[in-house]
């Protein structure tokens, strides 16, 4: 019997997806049969101006003022920020910072709402017929509702959708890989709501002007693949369902792109210029809601689970729901958790303050125990070379350890620092329990610093040419004015005694006479 | 009259004639290093390296008295450069280190102390102050160099240095130690 008849049957790309990469344990059954319910308006709602890579929104209300649901109350500042809306109807508190989701919790400025409880409201977007907008009136309604990438990079989606400019774009990819463990918002949402992410992808590839839509979603999620099937096509747009590995980093848009299209993006760029661009499904399903309906985003789906959450749930919360009261509406926590994160337990971003609301880009808040993190006993590297093996961007991360220890930075970025996606593969693989992912975090940072001041210093060196150059302006323009003065003095001088003789000829003339 | 008209013009001459030939007898030839250094330094003459401006500043790295570390605001990457220029082992010194780890200061106004004197907005090498008379001041935090220029003409000892304020555009994680007291891990 020949192999030849199962050479079609086996798609190369679920095979071997992209190099390296870990398989931690999901733990998404936790919340994975739990259905998306709704979060009941919390007592105080805080919603930062800043859910978004780029420049920060501005305020558009003061306190005192009453707010309606959907009303614009921060706009967007600049080519690459995001508008923000109330996400209820009541009286605005405050207008001030608060401590930002952020594990160093820096104030961020804030807008703190007290709802009226009537959640009434306010006028909403004009609705568009998707089928016959135009591509700059599906991206100006998506820039208007405030959309971010709603998977956790929170980057404005009305830029992305207007890459057709810059690109020659063919496909649309919807980025439902979900590779972190815990969370399952995106699974339940495709689940229940497929239809309408279907449609809001149908409405992202019209206005990117794609030919087609793969929607790409990880093999442990196959009621959400069935459910999604149920859709080929949209909009006149043929969609199609692809199953991709489960393995982490697969929703890292290059790497689903690998998987998808085998091409590998080029280092610092964009997917786009592959051609393709990558949505994720809630961002998807914000979409639909902004152009059927004209509703700004103002809520989302978040799952809040772990081991110390006494009912781990996926809910739908609006955007400033203080993480306390999404805890405590999930009956509370059983006990103390080792760590608190926004986010998947990969790349989640530890957070101090249980205050602090959830964003745009908020798609879980875990609360582990330490049975579920791992000890910390540190180990000196013992060159196994596990980390270079998992690595999915081909680096080596002991190699960029051992230079960042050393203070040789500049070393590090030569090796591919600035090519790190901070995935935590190296880190969750190391045998050692070393800080690798951290230790590069910290070196990017430090990088773009030394970065920063060097041009600060070349600003400095301007300011103080700039500075001497006018006072020596002013000092010659005072010159000038005085010479000016001076010869205006002589001048009139010259006139008074000419004018004095005069007047002694006349006179004296006179005298004559 | 005539006489002191006379005596006086002479003088000039005189003396002047004797200032320019003492000039030309005895230039002083600077070293070109100086220039050369000096065109590296931030050239804001701020005073923080204890000289009277960048010019003096470069005299003495020029003649060895003064060690690269010396300008605060130029940091870690200016004393690298000046080592260059200079041939002073820069990498062995332990004084580079020093400078790494020092943290950018920059200048902070009390506005409850301010009088709206325009002292400081009139010295500020890099215009970093804004305000008006009988108007409170601010400092622009980007543009300030952490020099004490305004710190000393201050009549109310409204300013103070205090270490560049972070924001979340700038804050990066700490470096991990290896004693693990931080928040390092990954779970799963």
């Amino acid at each position: 019997m020949s192999i030849l008849p199962f050479a079609g049957r086996f798609d190369p790309a679920r095979l071997f997806a992209f190099k390296g990469g870990v398989h931690p344990e999901t733990r998404k059954f936790l919340t994975a049969e739990c259905e998306i319910e709704e979060m009941p308006l919390p007592a105080l709602i805080r919603v930062p101006l800043q859910q978004h890579i780029g420049v920060e929104a501005e305020p558009l209300v003061e306190r005192g003022d009453e707010v309606l649901k959907g009303q614009l109350i921060g706009k967007a500042r600049g080519p690459v920020s995001a508008n923000i809306h109330a996400p209820t109807s009541g009286r605005v508190i405050a207008v001030g910072h608060f401590t930002a989701p952020h594990p160093s919790g820096l104030p961020v400025p804030t807008v703190t709402i007290r709802p009226d409880g009537r959640d009434e409201w306010g006028p909403r977007l004009p609705r568009l017929r998707p089928e016959n907008a135009t591509p700059q009136d599906i991206a100006a309604q998506v820039a208007e509702a405030g959309i971010v990438g709603m998977g956790g990079a929170t980057f404005p989606s009305a830029v992305k959708l207007n890459l057709r400019t810059k690109y020659d774009l063919h496909t649309l990819v919807i980025n439902a890989a979900e590779c972190e463990p815990y969370l399952t918002c995106d699974d339940r949402l495709m689940r229940e709501r497929a239809e309408e992410i279907a449609d809001g992808a149908g409405i992202m590839a019209k206005a990117l002007g794609v030919k087609e839509i793969i929607v790409a979603i990880e093999a442990n999620k196959p009621q959400a693949i069935e459910a999604m099937s149920r859709h080929k096509r949209v909009l006149d747009f043929a969609m199609k369902i692809k199953t991709v590995p489960t393995q982490y980093p697969m929703g890292s848009e290059k790497h689903l792109v690998k998987t998808l299209t085998g091409q590998e993006t080029p280092a610092r760029a964009l997917t786009a210029e592959l051609g393709v661009v990558v949505h994720n499904a809630a961002t998807a399903h914000a979409v639909h809601l902004a152009v059927r309906y004209g509703e700004p985003s103002i809520s989302r789906v978040v799952t809040v689970s772990g081991r110390g959450v006494a009912r781990p749930a996926n809910v739908r919360a609006l955007i400033g729901t203080p993480v306390a009261d999404l805890l405590a509406h999930c009956g509370g926590l059983v006990e103390d958790p080792e760590r608190l994160l926004l986010g998947g337990p990969m790349m989640g971003l530890p957070i101090q303050n249980m205050r602090v609301p959830i964003v745009k880009g908020t798609n879980g808040v875990l609360a582990l125990t330490p049975a579920e993190s791992r000890d910390q006993d540190t180990m000196p590297c013992i060159r196994c070379g596990l980390c270079v093996q998992v690595c999915p961007m081909g680096l080596t991360p002991f190699e960029l350890n051992t230079r960042i220890e050393a203070g040789d930075l500049e070393g590090a970025a030569r090796v591919g620092l600035l090519d790190c996606i901070n995935c935590g593969c190296c880190s969750f693989t190391c045998p050692s329990n070393r800080p690798l992912v951290q230790t590069i975090q910290y070196a990017r940072g430090k990088l773009a610093e030394q970065e920063s001041r060097k041009h600060q210093q070349e600003q400095a060196k301007r300011l103080a040419e700039a500075r001497t150059a006018r006072l020596e302006a002013i000092a010659e323009a005072k010159r000038a004015a005085m010479a000016k003065r001076k010869a205006e003095m002589a001048a009139k001088k010259k006139r008074e005694a000419e004018a004095q003789a005069n007047a002694g000829t006349t006179q004296s003339g006179e005298t004559v006479k | 009259m005539l006489s002191a008209i006379a005596s006086m013009t002479a003088m000039g001459a005189g003396l002047g004639l004797a200032l320019g030939v003492a000039a030309r007898k005895f230039h002083v030839e600077t070293p070109p290093i100086v220039d050369e250094v000096e065109a590296l330094l931030p050239g804001t003459n701020c005073g923080q390296c204890g000289y009277p401006g960048c010019r003096a500043g470069a005299e003495a790295l020029a003649d060895g008295s003064a060690p690269v570390t010396l300008c605060p605001p130029g940091g870690r990457d200016l004393a690298l450069e000046l080592a260059d220029i200079l041939g002073v082992d820069a990498g062995a010194g332990g004084d580079l280190d020093g400078i790494e780890e020092a943290e950018q200061l920059v200048a902070f106004i009390f506005e409850d102390h301010c009088t709206g004197c325009t002292k400081c907005f009139k010295r500020c090498p890099t215009d970093a102050i804004v305000g008006a008379n009988r108007q409170i001041h601010t400092v622009i935090t980007d543009a300030c160099i952490g020099c004490d220029a305004c710190i000393e003409v201050c009549p109310t000892e409204a300013i103070i240095h205090r270490p560049k304020p972070r924001t979340l555009r700038n804050w990066y994680w700490d470096r991990p130690t290896a004693e693990a007291d931080g928040d390092t891990r990954l779970s799963a």
